[in-house]
Formats: C-alpha cells, structure tokens, sequence
C-alpha cells in the first residue's frame, strides 16, 4: 500500500502538510541566509513541492530514492526530519551528515534515501545499482531516482536507461522538469524537446506528466511503481514543473523573464491548486487548510530553533572520518 | 599448501574463494563471462557461479562503476574489472566523486565496500591509451585505498583483503605480471585474510642501499639488486604493497641504517608516488642519516609510445636502476 493517498481526506491532508512542510523550510532557508547565518549555497525547490510530495507518497515502506543538488524535498517527502535537515544546512552535529555535506548532501538510508547528490546525473548510475542489489538480495523494493531535465543531458542518463533497460531493473527514473539546467532552457538544451521520448530508445515506456498537480503526479508515479514492482522493468515519468527562486544563490534571472515566474506563482502553483482541488471535491474543509499551514510553520518554527542549538562539529570529528575501516598502514 | 600459479590464476582463486563463502560478492566487467575477460583473469568463474553473479556490462564504464557504488551502499559487495586502467577514466566521477565521498560526506550513514580491479602498465604494444600507470591519481583521493600487489601470492591476499574490506578498494594490476609464476597458498576462506592491509615488507635484504618499488617495478628492483650484488652491492629491496594508505615505516627504518634512497616505479615521476616516499623519508629521522639525496627512478615523462625501443626507453629497465644505484653508491666515496 503506498504511504499517503491524496484521494482520501487522511492523505489529503498529509499531503498538504509535507508540501507546507517543504516550503516552510526552504522559506526559512532563504531567511536565515538573508541574516548571515547560514553559509555556502543551496539550491531552493519551491514551486516543484508536488512532484516530491506525489511520487515519494506512491512508494511502500523500504523502497529507496536517490535525489539531487535541489533535494530538499525529495529528502523531506521521503520521511526526513526537518530538525535534523536543518542542523545539516547549519553545519551542526546532529545534521544528518555531522555537518560534513551540507544542503547538496542529505542521506537518510534508515528512511530508504540513498542520499542527495551534488553530482547532476551523479546518482543515476548508483540508483541503477541500488536496483541491482534489490533483485540480487530477492528484496521486492523499488528504486526511484529523482533527477533533473538538465541531468538528461549527461552520458549517466544514457548509460543508466540503457543498463535498467537491457538488465530489466526496478527503478523508476523520475525527471523532475523545471525547464533550465541553471540558466539554459530545455529547449536550448535538450535535441529532440523531451526527456520522456528518450525512453522509447531504451525499451522504457516514458510519460509526461503535470508535475504542478498532485493528484496526477500521485496516480502517475503509482501506476509506474506498481508496474516496475511487478517485474515489468525500469519506467520514466518527466514532471512537468517550473522553479520560482533561481538557481542557487549566484542568480540574477538574466535568462527568464519576471512574467514568466509570475504567470507559473500566480496560475499554476502546486500548493494552491492541491488546496482547491482537496477542498473542491470536499477531501478538505477551509479550516483544515489554515490548520495544516498552522502545523507546517509551527514545525518549522520549533525545528530551527532546536537545530540552531545544535552544536557545532569539531575538527577531531574529521580523524579516519573518510573511510569505514582502518586509514592507516597495518603495522607490518 | 603452496602451489605454483600465475598471477592471474591467484587472481581467480581469490574471486573463486570470496564467490564461494560470501553471496554478497558479485563480479562486473566488460567480457568477464563466455570470454573470461580481455586477460583471462575471470575465465571459468561464469560456468561456476552463473551470469547473475559473473556479469557482462556494456561498454559503459561510468555506470559499470556507478552500479557498483550503488549495490555496495545498499549491501552487495561488488568485485569490477576495468578491462585496461586506462578506461576508468570515463568512471571518474563515480570512483571520484561518489565512492570515494560518500561514507565521509553522508557523515558515516554508508559504506562503500567495492573492490576496482585495473590491469594497467606499459610492455605490451599496445600504446599510449592502453598502458598507463595510473594509480597515483587514485592514491591522491581521500576516501580511497590502493593497492598494488607485485606477487602472485599478494595479487591473491590483497584481492580477499580487499572484498573483505568496509571502504573501496582500487588494485592496481600489471599486465605484465599475469602470466608471472610463483608459490600461493590458496586461502580457505576471505576470514584468512586480515581485513587490514598489511603494509611495506623486504623481499630482498643488504646494508648498503634502500630501493623501495611496487607491483612490476619490484621485479625490476630485484634484478638490478642481483646485478649490484655481483658487484658486492648489497640492497634491501622493499615492496610497498599499498599506495593508500601508505606504510613508510620500514622504509624510514631501512634507510636509517643504509643511507642510500633509490626510489623506482613504472609511472612517471612529477608528483608521483616516488615523490611521496621521498618526502616522507627526508622530512623523518632517517634524514640525518642520509649519506647522498635520495634518487627516483622513473617512467619517462612522456605518454606511453608504440614502437618498440621508445616503449622500452619509457620504462624503467633493469639497467637504468643499476646506473642510478651505481652513481649513488659512487657519490659518497
């Protein structure tokens, strides 16, 4: 049974409030980088909530994600706890990598996230393995490797569909298309326009999908899943979504247009319309909405607070850190 | 029990033993099955343990290495074989960026335990992108350990070591030691072998000159330390066996006592392994008892050609080691 059912109020409103969840905590990113007190960069999702919160709610218990530089939903809708990610982003002990990665690098394996990649394309390859592994050990998990339009353009994308597709792996290869690969659009950047058509070379039915509406990410990515469960091979959905902030910290929006971002905010923003969606067909009542944006910011409120409590690592943290085993020479 | 083999065969008794006791362990690689690889090193495995666990990649080295890292964190423990070393360097972001990071940078939360088999080095023929001695980029990353075994019995532990080891493993394999003979004991078992990789040894012992070398240029070392020997020369030849971490220890200790440094690999010399030894021995207390400056012996600093005298002009030979050991010992007199 996959985790979360948006058609049903329960799932409705768990899938609002992780959405809530996810915004929350990039707008509390962007705020206490404006105050200086968060450094290095980090690479914000909002406008994309749907697409993490509608696939990682068609997934069961001990299936894996692998996820990229823009991974804090993907990590957030995939049960991580927003005190911890945010201890991580502050480069404090109890970040779920000690401090040592930081935004591009959140691995959560407990929860079955293989892990944030600063890579693009970096982690297509390893979620092709991580299939691998699942069969070799007789696991029924699916694998679902979020990846980015940009991220298709890398020879990793190729040899990964053409492994699965000639292995019949279980993984779900999901594009998540904000159409720019930094400041370069999809259609400057990727022959033949569309990420999905590439699967039919590979033997891999691909399908374009409203990455802004969760209910139709939810039923597309539960129908794929299900599919790749049953042994029917790798599949690849491209959600369609558009991001609002830029791409990291260093962007001045040269290369769109103002209108463009606010005809995407003002018309087809995946929070306001799952709202209207869950209260128009009576999933959700009005009240709930304002009480799950309520939770939201409350949970973020009291996850900063903790996490900036947090200590900060030491540099004898470091020592062998690098590897599991011994990192010295055996004493002959 | 001892039995005389070929590297290449201590290789594959190694794969077979691990294969055997550990379900875990999985061997990938382009023609590693029907054909049993481009040397031969995996011939037999596929007919013993089935195309599951003896797989044929593509020709895609990126993903044959990202799989890999991808089944290790989540419980395989997958043995590659690069078909020349040459060719990871179209898997560098996996080796690179991926398994060499992630147990560090996912702060402990997975290990990586994959082993990168890469038949590399020069006296083939086969040229420039076919030959190279590549493991000093490798032995330069943290988060990666290298080994580099130049006997047969070496090739065989170091590779169950490496199996049985938690982090990934790159074993720096030369070609030309394949088909190099001598005595193995073929482990019972992966526990046989201690997990730590045992560091610097002698394989050759004298009071007058130190030559450190490893995997085919221990050979090299040992025939030009005959050589000097006829000459009344006596050298300890040491093997350093790892490259990462490196074990500096007995190196320190021998030069203490012989004063004399001759430092000889395949790979060229300009930020090389070399470079790292002698730098180790000059800043320790073996320093003060240096009677002249240590020497490096070395690839030539050029790509690898084909036609055969630059081939040869390019590695170190036998006699280029005995000139350098001879200018050495004449220093000091």
């Amino acid at each position: 049974m996959p985790r979360v059912d948006p058609s049903t109020p329960e799932g409705a409103r768990a899938a609002l409030t992780t959405m809530w969840t996810i915004r929350r905590f990039e707008e509390a990113l962007e705020d206490l980088y404006s105050r200086g007190l968060l450094h290095g960069t980090n690479h914000l999702s909002i406008g994309q909530e749907a697409v993490a919160v509608g696939v990682c709610g068609a997934l069961e218990e001990g299936d894996l994600i692998t996820s990229t530089h823009r991974g804090h939903g993907h990590c957030l809708a995939h049960g991580a706890d927003p005190m911890r990610m945010m201890a991580e982003l502050l480069g404090r002990v109890d970040g779920y990598c000690r401090g040592r990665g930081g935004s591009m690098h959140i691995a959560d394996v407990d929860a079955g996230n293989l892990g944030a990649n600063g890579i693009v394309a970096g982690s297509m390859t390893i979620a092709a393995g991580a299939a691998l592994s699942m069969r070799m050990q007789g696991r029924d998990a699916v694998v679902v490797c979020f990846f980015g339009d940009g991220a298709a353009n890398e020879g990793s994308f190729h040899e990964a569909l053409n492994l699965a597709g000639v292995w019949g792996l279980p993984v779900l290869f999901l594009c998540e298309n904000n159409q720019y690969g930094m400041s370069m659009s999809q259609d400057s950047s990727t022959a033949g326009g569309s990420v999905a058509a590439r699967g039919a070379a590979y033997g891999i039915e691909g399908r374009r999908i409203d990455g802004n509406d969760l209910d139709a990410v939810h039923a597309a990515a539960a129908e794929a899943v299900a599919g790749v469960r049953a042994g029917g091979g790798p599949a690849l959905l491209e959600a369609v979504t558009y991001r609002y902030r830029g791409h990291s910290k260093s962007d001045r929006n040269l290369y769109r247009t103002l209108d463009e971002i606010e005809s995407w905010r003002n018309e087809r923003d995946p929070v306001d319309r799952f709202e209207a969606a869950a209260v128009a067909s009576g999933r959700l009542t009005a009240e709930d909405v304002d009480a799950v944006r309520a939770e939201a910011r409350d949970l973020l409120r009291d996850a900063v607070q903790r996490a900036v409590r947090s200590p900060e690592p030491t540099v004898d943290d470091l020592d062998g850190a690098a590897y599991a085993g011994r990192s010295t020479a055996a004493v002959a | 029990m001892a039995e005389v083999m070929s590297t290449s065969r201590a290789i594959n008794a190694a794969m077979r033993v691990a294969m055997a006791e550990d379900p875990r362990v999985f061997l990938a690689g382009e023609d590693i099955g029907v054909y049993g690889g481009a040397f031969g090193v995996t011939d037999g495995l596929l007919g013993e343990f089935g195309a599951e666990r003896v797989r044929d990649t593509p020709i895609s080295e990126d993903i044959i290495v990202g799989m890999a890292v991808g089944a290790a964190i989540t419980g395989m423990r997958p043995v590659i074989e690069m078909q020349f070393s040459d060719f990871v360097v179209n898997a560098m972001d996996p080796l690179v960026n991926q398994a060499a990071k992630l147990h560090f940078m996912y702060g402990g939360n997975v290990t990586v335990p994959m082993v990168l088999r890469l038949p590399g080095g020069g006296g083939t023929g086969a040229a420039e992108q076919h030959s190279q001695s590549l493991e000093a980029w490798f032995a330069h990353v943290p988060g990666l350990k290298v080994v580099a075994p130049s006997t047969p019995q070496d090739a065989h532990d170091l590779l169950l070591a490496s199996i049985n080891d938690p982090d990934p493993v790159v074993l720096v394999e030369h070609k030309l030691l394949y088909k190099a003979e001598g005595p193995v004991e073929v482990r019972g078992s992966l526990a046989e072998v201690d997990a730590a990789f045992a560091g610097t040894v002698p394989r050759r012992t004298g009071g007058d000159l130190t030559i450190v070398s490893y995997s085919r240029g221990c050979a090299v070392a040992l025939d030009a330390a005959e050589a000097l020997a006829a000459d009344g020369v006596e050298a300890t030849v040491l093997d350093l066996r790892s490259l990462r971490p490196l074990d500096l220890g007995p190196v320190i200790a021998s030069v203490t006592a012989t004063g004399r440094l001759l430092v000889t690999h395949e790979a060229p010399g300009p930020v090389g392994v070399g470079a790292e030894v002698v730098a180790g021995v000059v800043g320790s207390e073996a320093f003060d008892h240096l009677l002249v400056p240590p020497v490096r012996v070395t690839g030539r600093d050029n790509p690898m050609p084909y036609a055969p005298g630059l081939e040869r002009a390019t590695i170190p030979q036998v006699e280029d080691v005995v000139a350098a050991a001879r200018r050495l010992m004449a220093e000091d007199d």
